[in-house]
């Protein structure tokens, strides 16, 4: 019998170099996992990142020991550091689910070499966003009392409270966002326990890749549960920052209370997500060269995204500013003139030229194909966005009703450790993910050199 | 025959699904394919029922009802809390959360229904058994006719015909 028995390779396009088949890639993309081509470098960076995490751990330990009273928060700032890098990182973390869940419903085809690690991404932000409000409690061994279980002080949560909501959307969002990865990393997990000859890694990676055999009705059962995941993660990712927004939203401080929010946010999360997986697209194609994979063609898509979310945030500003004035509260006029003038103002105005004037550029093609200027933009949005969640959350604070209860917010060594910490301790977690786990999906660049088999 | 079944890798998907074809045309009914990838025409060659999406459905549909009804529960029976005469059963308030368990139960269900629909978690399998099945997960597109098939004797000289080594796969 005379079958086609040649194996697909790939014929080059906008999103694969050509010349790959189904076993080469795989070769390439196990290789980063199997046998750490960085070798000195990854520990480096890994023993930074360490030092960053003590550091993450004494400031929290210093925090339980003696309490919130460390922080700059005071009355009538009692929202500072804590809250600001929460919605910071959880905006970050909508971006892996958007690309992992909203591109793939959309069948676009450049999600394929960089959902991994921005699922990771999320992973990982959103886990560290949730700590913060824990943190921030002030008796924060107490979080559980969150959860609604029968108690001998027959209480039940607090229902009406968008606090509460957060609590139950941030759970769901971590578990949804972990069964959605693991779900889709059970193939590659198998591919790692056949390509070893290490003991140890075909335990490990055999353990948890469940027995994985690709049989057929495996694969059908596999992508029916991998797209009704990415239907539900994607409603799920809207509710969640909505929630965040409605944190705000709900109280009835000038610049918080406002209908305009929860979209605003929302926009403001993926502008933000998407700046940090440039962020991290571009040191890890250099590093494991990756450049065959993740192509120009996946960044300048990735900043068009950047640039299209960032005008919504830019519209929401105007809003913003014009509601204040439009609707002649004079609370709300002056929160708004002493966001441009008072104390912060220097912060304002560059939040401005960092999330509105910066990625202006990204209109021009050659700004997008030119790899330093797109990190460069990235790190500038990111900045960007932690001042736009620092300036509503303490700004509006520092000025409120009556002016014999203005404030004003200084953030202590202990604020400004937290902060840093926690950058470290993404770090910490993406090394040990780029070590351990594919970065890139194998199965799937696996299925696009098929599409994009040479005729 | 008793045992697993009979094996052979070819090279491509598109050989396989040739072979695939061929084979239920020989009049084999148990065949078993195990491939890198997914592939969409096995899924129509080899239908297979599925339930994950039914089992998604109810899964949200029970988290749905179990977070408003939990809700329901403590605002209006079990801590009634009068405040400024607002209703207890101000279910307005009670849409977010009742969406996140919705999501929660849908996706905990999907990922339930896949393990049980594909049969995992399993620690061992007689196909592991075989050398070549390592590459089964990256370059290799197998196929396999199991020992219950009624024709399971010509299976071996059949899949001979494919010009790929046939292993005897034990149970």
């Amino acid at each position: 019998m005379a079958l086609p028995d040649q194996p697909a390779v790939s014929r080059g396009t906008p999103e694969l170099a050509p010349g790959y088949s189904a076993g080469s890639i795989t070769e390439r993309i196990a290789h980063i996992v199997l046998h750490d081509p960085l070798g000195w470098r990854w520990t480096a960076v890994f023993g930074v990142a360490s030092l960053g995490v003590l550091m993450f751990v004494v400031a929290t330990a210093y925090l339980f020991a003696v309490g919130v009273g460390i922080w700059g928060v005071d009355m009538p700032v009692a929202w500072g550091f804590a809250l600001t890098n929460f919605v910071w990182w959880i905006g970050i973390g909508h971006a892996g689910t958007f690309i992992s869940a909203v591109l793939l419903l959309l069948r676009q085809k450049w999600r394929t070499s960089i959902n991994r690690f921005a699922e990771a991404m999320t992973l990982f932000a959103a886990s560290i966003a949730g700590l913060f409000p824990i943190l921030h409690l002030g008796r924060p061994w107490f979080f559980y009392w969150l959860v609604p279980y029968p108690n001998k002080m027959t209480l039940w949560p607090q229902w009406r409270s968008p606090l509460i909501w957060d609590f139950f959307a941030i759970s769901t969002y971590l578990t949804v966002s972990l069964l959605f990865w693991y779900v889709g990393l059970i193939p590659d997990l198998a591919a790692l326990r056949d390509k070893t000859h290490n003991r140890r890694k075909q335990f490990w990676y055999g353990l948890f890749a469940l027995g994985w055999r690709g049989e057929t009705r495996q694969w059908v059962s596999f992508n029916r549960t991998y797209w009704l995941l990415a239907g539900l993660a994607t409603p799920l990712v809207v509710s969640v920052h909505t929630i965040v927004a409605m944190d705000f939203a709900i109280g009835n401080t000038p610049g918080y209370h406002s209908t305009l929010f929860p979209p605003y946010f929302v926009a403001g999360a993926l502008f933000s997500g998407f700046a940090m997986v440039i962020t991290l697209a571009i040191p890890l194609r250099a590093a494991f060269k990756l450049q065959a994979f993740i192509t120009p063609t996946h960044l300048a898509n990735a900043a068009k995204v950047v640039l299209a979310t960032g005008c919504i945030v830019g519209y929401g500003y105007i809003t913003e500013t014009f509601t204040a004035f439009y609707s002649g509260n004079e609370y709300e006029r002056a929160m708004t003139l002493d966001r441009a003038v008072g104390t912060y103002a220097p912060l304002f105005w560059l939040m401005l030229f960092c999330n509105v004037a910066v990625p202006q550029l990204l209109w021009l093609r050659r700004v997008r194909h030119h790899i330093p200027a797109l990190l460069t933009i990235s790190i500038l949005v990111n900045v960007g966005m932690w001042l736009e969640r620092f300036i509503i959350v303490t700004q509006s604070l520092h000025r409120d009703f009556l002016p014999s209860s203005w404030g004003s917010y200084t953030p202590t060594r202990w604020d400004v450790m937290l902060y840093v910490g926690s950058i470290a301790l993404f770090v910490f977690l993406f090394m040990l993910f780029i070590r351990f786990l594919p970065l890139i999906s194998m199965a799937e660049m696996r299925e696009l050199v098929q599409e994009e088999k040479q005729p | 025959m008793s045992g697993f079944g009979y094996l052979v890798g070819l090279h491509s998907a598109d050989a396989l699904v040739e072979a695939v074809k061929a084979a239920k045309a020989a009049g084999f009914v148990r065949i078993d394919t195990f491939t890198p990838q997914a592939i969409e025409e096995l899924e129509e060659l080899l239908p297979s029922p599925n339930r994950v999406p039914l089992l998604t459905l109810l899964g949200g549909i029970v988290g749905g009802a179990a977070g408003y009804l939990m809700q329901w529960y403590s605002a209006t029976q079990a801590y009634a809390i009068n405040v400024g005469g607002r209703p207890l059963h101000s279910w307005p308030s009670f849409i977010p959360i009742t969406f996140e368990t919705t999501v929660l139960g849908a996706a905990l269900a999907a990922v339930v229904a896949f393990l049980w629909g594909s049969g995992l978690p399993r620690l061992h399998h007689p196909l592991f058994d075989i050398d070549a099945f390592a590459l089964a997960s990256s370059r290799r597109f197998f196929i396999c006719i199991r020992a219950q098939d009624p024709k399971a004797d010509q299976a071996q000289a059949w899949l001979q015909t494919l010009g790929q080594p046939v292993y005897e796969v034990k149970q």
